[in-house]
């Protein structure tokens, strides 16, 4: 078990062995996650997927052709040529399929997926057979095994990555329009075709610089698992690739590092796991669209509308269907107000005792009635009068109400304006009788005792 | 042959299409367009599902590759009269889902005059930003767009035209799913443009508000039945033409008609 020494030293990049893989799979992770927002945002997750299988055959055809002609099959430049080739063919395979028969992307995608890979392990097979040279090596690109780079190899995977962070940063906008709006970008005079092939260019580049490291199966998790736990935290593009980018590059730190220690584990599988775990962290708890925010939204809101409801029951069971004068503070029956809303008795007791917490009610009585302080009857006078107010707008102006009606607004007039709420208050007139606090509903429910 | 479709159009014509058709699939969707829009005016695109209306439309935009035809736009193709074109696409075209706000989407308007490469500079912002007080959104800028109701990120479609600042606008289908409300403040502003003595077309569904909207109309079933201002297209006669015999629809439409003159 490595001690927390050797961890500090690879984390932060002293030992000599590692620090080029990790730096490698920091940047290769910022990179994939800057592209995976697009790709997540065009909906061509499925495209990332099949491009990454369908460039096995290539490595194994770059390999064969090498060592035919005489050259060094390993050589990293040209394998990754042949993978970009055969990812680059596959693509243009589903674009034909789809294009010309009746068969949809997806099936043509799954075909040309399966087809590919399948292509690839025939030629990985032919080439174990082959005497010149073992295929020993070319199954990294399967999984992925960061132990098998060199360093010549990192020169070219930082170059790659580096391009591809600049042209996306550079195009940013006119993705981000392709990614939102094709049409509308098409009429604007954007080349639309090319913007959206140098978009799957540069989403082949990633793929295959990561190839090494995280293996043709797992990058497409690399690419859109962190753009998809982004996502949960903010509503905005450049934050969200940003963060993307972020969790990317830190997925291929911790990743990298980890599978220092624990060789026989593949650095890919690591570094897709620690990216599922931030994942499903922003899945829970991320503040935009995070499982436990939109919950809590739920309960806040579920608790607004029984205090409210509770304060309008209370109001209108003092006022008690006449709306003669002062409304005098008087113990109401549990039993009364539960005629009114359809409440369990323990939600009932709970949207009491919150209230009494504001100081809107008295202590609940023993014998389960209660009563509103006089600070609970001017917030429960306010609030019916609002709820009354909104009613008769929709009423009156049901043609456009819908599209402004704010129950949960503090101040109608803050909606609606002055001089709307003044005639509605004049309106209300004609249905109420004088010296009422607030007008009467529209209409009113007749309350089960 | 070739000396017709070299014809220039007047350049005071925003619009002029001649012997357009569009197939697709080897099957026709809109054959034999020929048709002169004259400037300055309002004028609603109808006619049945299916009979080609986005298509004129995309079309035109060069969104679409043409069978046969040419359009020109104050007597220029479209891809030199760009400048001058806005356009809203139809509001379902779009994923509202999309990480932007609203004035993200309108800025989106100036990216023509932008260019490559150049970030949205502070001005795109400020005039996006006007047309989203133009529009009513101004409280709304920076909501993201799923936050906006149908009929603010209709408008919000349209904010991003205005920034266009163009002279003749493409509009597909405004007026669907919209309040009745949004639909006047719609109606206002397309008014207002117009008397700034731009051109605005208009695919539109609901009949009955065509002689209150419009001053022109093309009636369009695949092919144009007929077009030409208003009060002399829209008649019981061309819209049988253009719908067929569904009774209660032309009733109703008729009686429009009779209620506007």
């Amino acid at each position: 078990m490595p001690d927390f020494a050797d961890i500090w030293y690879v984390l932060f990049l002293r030992d000599y062995n590692t620090r080029l893989v990790v730096i490698c799979t920091i940047l290769l992770g910022c990179a994939c996650g800057l592209m995976g927002g697009f790709l997540l945002l065009r909906k061509r997750s499925l495209m990332g997927d099949m491009l990454s299988h369908a460039t096995l055959p290539g490595v194994g055809l770059a390999f064969m052709l090498a060592v035919s002609l005489g050259g060094n099959g390993k050589s990293l430049p040209i394998l990754l040529m042949g993978a970009a080739f055969s990812g680059v063919l596959g693509c243009w395979a589903v674009l034909c399929i789809r294009n010309h028969t009746r068969i949809k992307d997806d099936a043509a995608m799954g075909i040309v997926l399966s087809v590919f890979f399948g292509a690839g392990v025939a030629v990985l097979g032919l080439i174990q057979t082959m005497p010149e040279g073992s295929a020993a090596g070319l199954e990294s690109f399967i999984y992925g095994k960061t132990a098998s780079m060199v360093a010549s190899d990192f020169q070219i995977l930082v170059i790659v990555t580096i391009s591809v962070l600049i042209c996306s940063l550079l195009l940013f906008k006119e993705f981000r329009l392709l990614c939102f709006d094709e049409a509308f970008a098409a009429a604007l005079g954007w080349p639309v075709k090319f913007l959206d092939v140098l978009l799957l260019a540069l989403v082949t580049a990633v793929t295959v610089a990561g190839l090494q490291a995280v293996g043709l199966i797992l990058i497409i998790a690399f690419l859109i698992t962190p753009a998809a736990a982004a996502r949960f935290w903010t509503n905005q593009l450049d934050r969200m690739l940003l963060l993307s980018a972020l969790i990317g590059g830190a997925s291929g730190w911790l990743g990298a590092s980890l599978s220092a220690f624990f060789p026989r584990l593949p650095a890919g599988a690591l570094i897709v796991l620690v990216a599922a775990v931030c994942f499903v962290i922003s899945m829970l708890i991320g503040t935009e669209r995070g499982v436990l925010v939109r919950y809590l939204h739920q309960v806040q809101l579920k608790g607004r509308i029984g205090r409210q409801h509770l304060l309008r029951a209370l109001y209108e069971i003092l006022e008690g269907g006449r709306s003669q004068g002062e409304l005098a503070l008087r113990p109401v029956p549990f039993r009364q107000i539960r005629g009114r809303r359809t409440w369990s008795d323990a939600h009932l007791r709970d949207y009491i005792r919150r209230a009494y917490h504001e100081g809107l009610v008295e202590a609940p009585t023993k014998d389960d009635s209660i009563q509103l302080t006089v600070a609970g009857l001017a917030e429960a006078a306010h609030l019916t009068r609002n709820h009354r107010l909104w009613e008769l707008y929709l009423i009156e102006y049901a043609d456009v109400a819908t599209s402004r009606v704010d129950r949960d607004a503090d101040m109608v007039e803050h909606v609606l304006g002055e001089k709307m709420v003044a005639q509605l208050e004049s309106k209300l007139q004609t249905y109420r009788s004088a010296g009422s606090l607030v007008p009467e509903s529209p209409h009113p429910i007749i309350p089960g005792d | 042959m070739q000396n017709e479709q070299t014809v220039i159009s007047p350049k005071s014509l925003p619009l002029t299409i001649r012997d357009l058709t569009v197939a697709y699939h080897r099957k026709p969707v809109i054959w034999d367009i020929d048709l002169t829009i004259p400037e300055g005016k309002l004028v609603s695109i109808v006619g049945p599902n299916g009979a080609g209306k986005t298509t004129l439309i995309k079309a035109c935009l060069d969104l679409i590759p043409r069978s046969s035809g040419e359009v020109s736009i104050y007597g220029q193709p479209y891809k030199q009269a760009r400048q001058r074109v806005g356009y809203v696409p139809q509001r379902e075209s779009v994923d509202w889902d999309f990480p932007v706000s609203a004035l993200d989407v309108v800025a989106m308007g100036t990216y023509g005059q932008l260019g490559w490469f150049r970030r949205v500079s502070k001005r795109s912002k400020a005039l996006s930003m006007q047309a989203l007080e133009r529009v009513g959104l101004a409280d709304y800028a920076h909501r993201q767009i799923s936050q906006l109701s149908g009929g603010q990120q209709q408008r919000t479609f349209l904010a991003r035209a205005l920034v266009q600042d163009a002279d003749i606008y493409f509009m597909d289908e405004p007026f669907a799913a919209v309040d009745a409300a949004t639909e006047r403040a719609i109606v206002e502003m397309l008014k207002e443009i117009q008397e700034r003595g731009k051109t605005v077309l208009v695919v539109h569904h609901d009949l009955a508000t065509v002689p209150q909207y419009f001053d022109w109309t093309v009636l369009l079933n695949m092919r144009v039945v007929a077009a030409g201002p208003t009060d002399e297209v829209f008649n019981q006669q061309n819209l049988r033409r253009t719908y067929g015999g569904k009774l209660t629809l032309l009733t109703q439409a008729a009686n429009e008609v009779e209620r506007s003159r």
